[in-house]
């Protein structure tokens, strides 16, 4: 059997017969005799229909999609819903959007889209036309391969269908690769950030965390308490027990600092026996000296290292924002620092607020 | 050398002889890092360090490393991937053959970096055929006849594969392709997706 290709429209096509078995050559004509099998070979994925709009012939990997059931026979919109061109719902129609791109999906489950293209075949005695209509799956040839088993020999060895799974795949490791790799630089740059921010000895916050809250505190004009902490008698935990009992003693007082604050405060160590404390809405300073006294209660207890009895207390001055028309960051810690120098004076173990008497411009 | 080389080593190494073989070529050419980065790019000598230290620890000549690393990347689980990329070729061994020579630019498709060696099949009779393998990488003809190997298997087919040695940094390999429908072969889906 043989579909005759009509190019000019002439009418002498379609009654020609080859079959593959005469092998002669067709001569030159605008009519091109083209044997059945070849097509099914240039395009499986082919119909042929004929001028009632009934599939003629199917090839074979268009037939794969349905293996159940013989295409040829079946009234080709039927088998296809058209979704572009709209309003496609006979033969006329379907021959009048000739050499367009068409875009259908079986009617029937499993509901593939197809992209395809019509060639209106030599009019018949009747003057009456069938069709060539020849599909490709486009890009949704990677759900139809899970869809339907196909094989490498179902594609035109042409058709660069098998190269584009090859670079789909190909792509795919590689972008798996990359994204892995990402994953793992991003899992090394938080862990480097998180190290940039805390004080490796006791794992409190480092100055420069605290610097950034600050900063945050101040942009947000959120109303804040800053203590500064010193530890008393340090120094000589250091000279009696050693540099490591002075570690030990700093990784107890950072605990109890954490302890005794609450989760939205920010306790840093900023210096050797040096640590700053950020209250965020708290203000009161009521409050404030409750809990500089449990402070000093709970850092007065003896701390044992290897046997040896350690024994610190601290001082505490405190600056509050809403002391400050404009509050600065340097200005609130030379202030607490303030304060902080009045305790020690005082006779250390104990807490002081910043005060207008204490050398600075009245707070409102 | 590309991370995909360096890291094919490391695999190699530790699915095939477990973790602590490649701790310990890690750790006798004192690398830098605990493991290669498929996406980055290694000084080449570094390479050479890696596949020495492996010959070493395995007690193995080079070229059989080389050659087990080749079937290796065809038939382990852990690189289905890689297999399934090279069964894209064609439906039979021949066919396979015959796309090596495609091999390089098939891979700059997906991996522009990856510089893989210029490879030519050529065919002598309907059954012998020799490929040859241009690379400044020597040794690479000893990881393609692990592929062939493995990729015969693969394909069900039997073949004779032989080393003929490397004249000016051109290796060469002849191949007896003996039977073509020899086993059953692992199946190849094109819709299946690599894990």
């Amino acid at each position: 059997m043989s579909v005759g290709i009509s190019v000019s429209g002439s009418s002498t096509g379609s009654a020609r017969r080859s079959g593959p078995g005469e092998g002669a050559p067709q001569a030159p004509s605008p009519l091109v005799g083209l044997p059945q099998e070849a097509l099914d070979v240039l395009c499986p994925l082919h119909v042929v229909l004929d001028p009632t709009g009934h599939i003629r012939h199917a090839g074979p990997t268009m037939q794969k999609l349905r293996p159940d059931t013989p295409l040829a026979g079946a009234r080709f919109l039927e088998l296809f819903e058209m979704s572009r061109p709209r309003a496609v719902d006979n033969m006329a129609s379907l021959l009048r959007a000739a050499g367009t791109k068409l875009h259908l999906r079986l009617r029937d489950h499993p509901r593939t889209a197809l992209k395809a293209v019509l060639i209106p075949l030599g009019a018949d005695t009747a003057g009456r036309r069938g069709a060539i209509v020849n599909f490709s799956f486009g890009i949704s040839i990677v759900d139809a391969l899970q869809t339907y088993s196909l094989h490498s020999g179902d594609f035109a060895p042409t058709d660069l269908t098998i190269e584009m799974l090859y670079l789909i795949e190909a792509k795919t490791a590689a972008m798996e690769a990359s994204r892995k790799l990402n994953m793992r630089l991003q899992g090394a740059k938080i862990a480097a950030e998180e190290q940039a921010y805390t004080d490796t000895l006791t794992g409190l916050k480092n100055r420069r965390a605290m610097d950034h809250v600050l900063a945050r505190l101040l942009r947000t004009r959120t109303q804040f308490s800053l203590m500064h902490l010193d530890l008393d008698y340090f120094k000589q935990v250091n000279d009696t027990h050693g540099h490591r009992a002075g570690d030990y003693v700093l990784q107890h007082v950072a605990r109890v600092l954490v302890e005794e604050t609450r989760e939205e405060d920010t306790v840093a160590r900023v210096g050797g026996d040096e640590f700053v404390l950020l209250f965020p809405r708290l203000v009161k300073p009521a409050r404030i000296e409750e809990i500089a006294a449990s402070l000093i209660k709970r850092l007065e207890e003896p701390v044992f290292f290897e046997g040896a009895e350690c024994r610190v207390s601290c001082s505490m001055g405190t600056a509050l924002s809403h002391h400050y028309p404009q509050p600065r960051a340097e200005q609130m810690i030379a202030d607490a620092d303030v304060a902080l120098y009045a305790s020690k004076k005082a006779g250390r173990a104990r807490h002081s607020f910043f005060s207008t008497q204490q050398g600075h411009p009245p707070a409102r | 050398m590309h991370g995909l080389i360096n890291r094919s080593i490391q695999c190699f190494l530790r699915d095939t002889y477990g973790e602590a073989a490649w701790s310990d070529v890690a750790l006798a050419v004192d690398l830098p890092f605990a493991e290669f980065e498929a996406m980055l790019a290694y000084d080449d000598a570094l390479t050479w360090q890696v596949l020495d230290a492996a010959c070493l620890r395995l007690d193995k000549p080079l070229n059989m490393v080389l050659e087990d690393i080749g079937t290796y990347l065809v038939s382990h689980p852990n690189n289905e991937g890689l297999r399934r990329l090279l069964r894209f070729a064609g439906v039979c061994y021949e066919d396979f053959l015959h796309s090596l020579d495609d091999l390089p630019d098939r891979t700059r498709l997906a991996v522009s970096d990856l510089d893989l060696p210029v490879v030519e099949l050529r065919q002598h009779s309907a059954e012998r055929f020799s490929v040859t393998c241009h690379s400044r990488l020597p040794g690479f003809g000893h990881v393609l006849v692990g592929v062939l190997r493995a990729m015969a298997d693969d394909y069900g087919a039997l073949v004779l594969l032989d080393y003929a040695g490397m004249v000016q940094g051109i290796e060469k390999i002849e191949i007896s392709l003996v039977e073509t429908a020899f086993a059953e072969g692992r199946s190849f889906d094109l819709g299946a997706r690599a894990g």
